[in-house]
């Protein structure tokens, strides 16, 4: 049977890798070469790489950078962030990306879904999106989580797998940077609502959110998070192995 | 020398970074010399199956395929790449393959019950068939490795050596002499991978 995925996500900006803390307050944490390579030496299953840089030189060294790691880690490796064109997705493919996460180019041009869909299949799209909940609504943001589009969040998924979105990345503005747990009811209705791989992000803090996660909806695909490993809160090697104790089927 | 077939589908850069990371010298290329030349060829392939196939024909690469496959060479089709190895495809139509392994390419919704996601993505676990076959010596039976694949091959028993459980056996890995398949991606298998790979390129033609 088909494994929970566990994926640390590196923000890369300048080089180096960043975590906000709700969007704000970066710290540098680590080099991003030598990060890939740790955890995939702890047992990730997948890395994203998501660049947060704006400038064109930024966007070089990043393209440069994935490019290294991809030399050296031998496991899938999602690229996103300041992802608007099909060029765009050409640039990090060939630099060894294999799956490309769009989130505001999506919002601005719903259209480059089904286009790269078309042009390098469905496992290759992933849809991305920063959710609040608004008035009781759903709402997806946009400007790393600063701007509510108006969007609701579930038919916004649907609408994008049914264009071709191979996966679903859903970031809980809410229970992120929070550390006390995923957004259960969020994931769940995302997981009711569409039948590809739906990865869980925001609002890990410790073993037992993973775990619950996992116990409370059996369809999440995967744990997506970023500052417990780069801070060493929690190491992907004891999760797994916690994981497992519970009857939680990892790659050993 | 390995010769990664280049006929203008997928990215090829982390088969031969993987390659290049085990100490093997390979080139991704659509020279007929070369590839005539190589200890060992690679079919890779992700998309659909009829431009793939179309393409792989097209760009006249096909034959050099079946020519150094029939004089004995080791040769590994991964992902569509083994797909294309078989007699044909059911992916949107028929299409023919290469038929250098029988057997055909049908959807995994006809096994897998409905619940289950479609593409099968993500790390399954290996299971041996017929015997171990030399291409694992390096990895043993339960260990994962990565998935991505929407269609799998079947009316292929005798020639498989791997199946993985999604909801029904899926054929993960074929072998037939010296031509050998993988579903899966070595290449982004991490260490399990690696060994896999290294088996491949330790094959005599």
């Amino acid at each position: 049977m088909i494994t929970k995925r566990i994926i640390p996500c590196l923000d890369v900006k300048d080089g180096r890798v960043v975590k906000g803390v709700k969007f704000q307050g970066l710290n540098d944490v680590n080099s991003p070469i030598e990060l890939a390579e740790f955890y995939t030496k702890n047992g990730a299953d997948e890395l994203v790489f998501y660049d947060i840089t704006a400038s064109s030189d930024g966007r070089k060294i990043f393209t440069d950078i994935l490019c290294e790691t991809a030399s050296k880690v031998f496991i899938p490796l999602t690229v996103g962030g300041g992802i608007n064109s099909i060029a765009d997705f050409d640039r990090v493919l060939k630099c060894g990306a294999d799956k490309v996460s769009v989130n505001s180019g999506a919002i601005r041009n719903p259209g480059i879904i089904e286009e790269a869909a078309k042009l390098y299949g469905d496992q290759c799209v992933v849809i991305s999106c920063d959710i609040s909940l608004v008035d009781g609504v759903y709402r997806v943001f946009a400007k790393g989580g600063r701007e509510n589009t108006g969007l609701e969040a579930i038919e916004w998924i649907k609408r994008c797998v049914g264009n071709g979105a191979g996966e679903v990345v859903v970031n809980s503005i809410d229970t992120d940077g929070v550390k006390n747990g995923f957004d259960i009811p969020l994931l769940k209705k995302v997981c009711e609502a569409v039948n590809v791989p739906v990865i869980a992000s925001g609002g890990a803090g410790c073993i037992n959110d993973f775990i619950e996660l996992f116990d409370e909806i059996p369809d999440i695909d995967a744990g997506l998070a970023a500052s417990i490993f780069h801070f060493g809160e929690v190491s992907i090697s004891d999760l797994k192995k916690e994981m497992a104790a519970h009857g939680i089927l990892t790659r050993r | 020398m390995i010769a990664i077939i280049d006929y203008g589908v997928g990215n090829l850069f982390s088969l031969q970074s993987s390659l290049k990371y085990i100490g093997e010298e390979a080139e991704v290329t659509s020279d007929i010399e070369k590839i005539r030349n190589a200890d060992r060829i690679i079919l890779p392939g992700v998309g659909a199956y009829e431009d793939a196939a179309n393409k792989l024909r097209e760009s006249g690469m096909a034959d050099i395929v079946m020519e150094v496959a029939k004089a004995g060479k080791p040769l590994m089709g991964i992902c569509l790449g083994m797909q294309l190895l078989l007699e044909k495809s059911y992916e949107y139509g028929e299409h023919e393959g290469l038929g250098l392994i029988k057997g055909s390419v049908v959807p995994i919704a006809d096994v897998a019950p409905a619940n289950y996601k479609i593409p099968h993505i993500g790390w399954n676990a290996l299971k041996f068939e017929n015997g171990k076959s030399p291409l694992f010596k390096y990895i043993e039976e339960g260990d994962y490795v990565y998935f991505v694949h929407s269609y799998y091959a079947t009316d292929c028993a005798e020639s498989t050596i791997a199946s993985t459980e999604y909801g029904a056996q899926l054929t993960a890995a074929l072998a037939d002499g010296n031509v050998f398949g993988c579903q899966f991606h070595p290449e982004k298998s991490g260490e399990v991978g690696m060994k896999i790979l290294r088996a491949f390129c330790e094959m005599e033609g």
